[in-house]
């Protein structure tokens, strides 16, 4: 499997996503820069972690008209995988690849921590390696992590078991001490509806081996090999 | 075609939780300012734009507003005044 990791000015974890998914996952993996209008016939997209822009007017609101961004969405409505972790989540939704969007943190400072995350939802494509109700402990680093939509995309996400990542405590219990950044119903990752668009907050790239402190991240890879092949 | 110089006020929707308002808001009231009932703060963009008319001016800020400036999710944008540059 071909992975392509998109940079952007700014992009600072699209290293750690190249590691996670070449020496963790053993997969091909190639760089693409925000110019490209070539996807190098990539199976996977991944827009990493990072500060595009320097978050200028609004976290993802000028990465989303950079050049690849044309291929991303030509990629995700093929139905083929796309993956987009924290700043990349805030790409997805100004792009409208996702509903909703990521405001500031409801505490107003910068979090970085270890946080609990539930599986939840139906997205096979990124979830079959893990137990629906899988607590994992994945890392965040973000100042605009606050998921927001109004009432009806909210019901509707859930009704469509959209939400496959909420902010939980070790047990699993989701509660208001547990959510990092004070997003809406305490989600952390949402897909698509049709679940090929994959967008989180935690990073699951830093979280693929023991010396990281965790491998929880790593069967959230390991699922794309299964369901779209190796 | 002349220029002119559009001002947008840009702000959280109401209803949603705006963390640096209720800061200002709360530390207004400490202040002694008990009738500021809410605050909400959002940015301030000065735009100077080529247009035949102000009217043209406003359409291109609001089609700017809808594209790029705003995030119709989550913001509310205002056209506050068109002046000649």
């Amino acid at each position: 499997m071909k992975f392509g990791i998109v940079t952007f000015p700014g992009s600072n974890c699209d290293v750690d996503a190249m590691h996670a998914v070449t020496d963790q996952l053993g997969q091909t993996a190639v760089s693409l820069w925000h110019r490209d209008h070539d996807t190098q016939g990539c199976d996977v997209l991944i827009l990493p972690g990072g500060f595009s822009y320097g978050d200028a007017l609004r976290a993802g609101a000028i990465a989303r008209f950079s050049p690849i961004m044309q291929e991303v969405v030509a990629h995700a409505e093929r139905g083929a995988p796309v993956i987009g972790i924290c700043n990349g989540f805030q790409i997805l939704c100004e792009s409208h690849l996702l509903p909703g969007a990521l405001m500031r943190n409801a505490g107003l400072k910068f979090v970085c921590d270890w946080v609990h995350v539930r599986v939840e939802g139906c997205a096979p494509m990124f979830l079959n390696s893990y137990q629906s109700g899988q607590v994992l402990r994945v890392p965040v680093a973000h100042g605009e992590g606050r998921f927001a939509a109004d009432d009806a995309t909210l019901d509707l996400l859930e009704g469509n078991g959209q939400v496959v990542f909420r902010y939980c405590d070790a047990a699993g219990h989701v509660t208001e001490a547990s959510n990092p950044n004070g997003a809406l119903r305490g989600i952390a990752g949402i897909t698509n509806a049709a679940g090929n668009v994959l967008g989180m907050m935690p990073h699951p790239e830093r979280a693929v081996e023991s010396l990281l402190g965790s491998t929880d991240g790593l069967p959230l890879f390991e699922s794309l090999l299964s369901r779209v092949g190796a | 075609m002349s220029r002119f110089r559009v001002s947008v006020h840009i702000v959280p929707r109401k209803g949603l939780l705006d963390p640096q308002g209720k800061a200002v808001t709360d530390a207004l009231h400490a202040l002694g300012f008990s009738d500021v009932a809410d605050t909400r703060i959002g940015r301030h963009l000065v735009l100077d734009v080529k247009a035949d008319s102000a009217a043209a001016a406003e359409v291109s800020v609001k089609a700017m507003c809808d594209k790029l400036l705003a995030n119709p999710v989550t913001e509310d944008f205002e056209i506050v005044s068109t002046v000649t540059a």
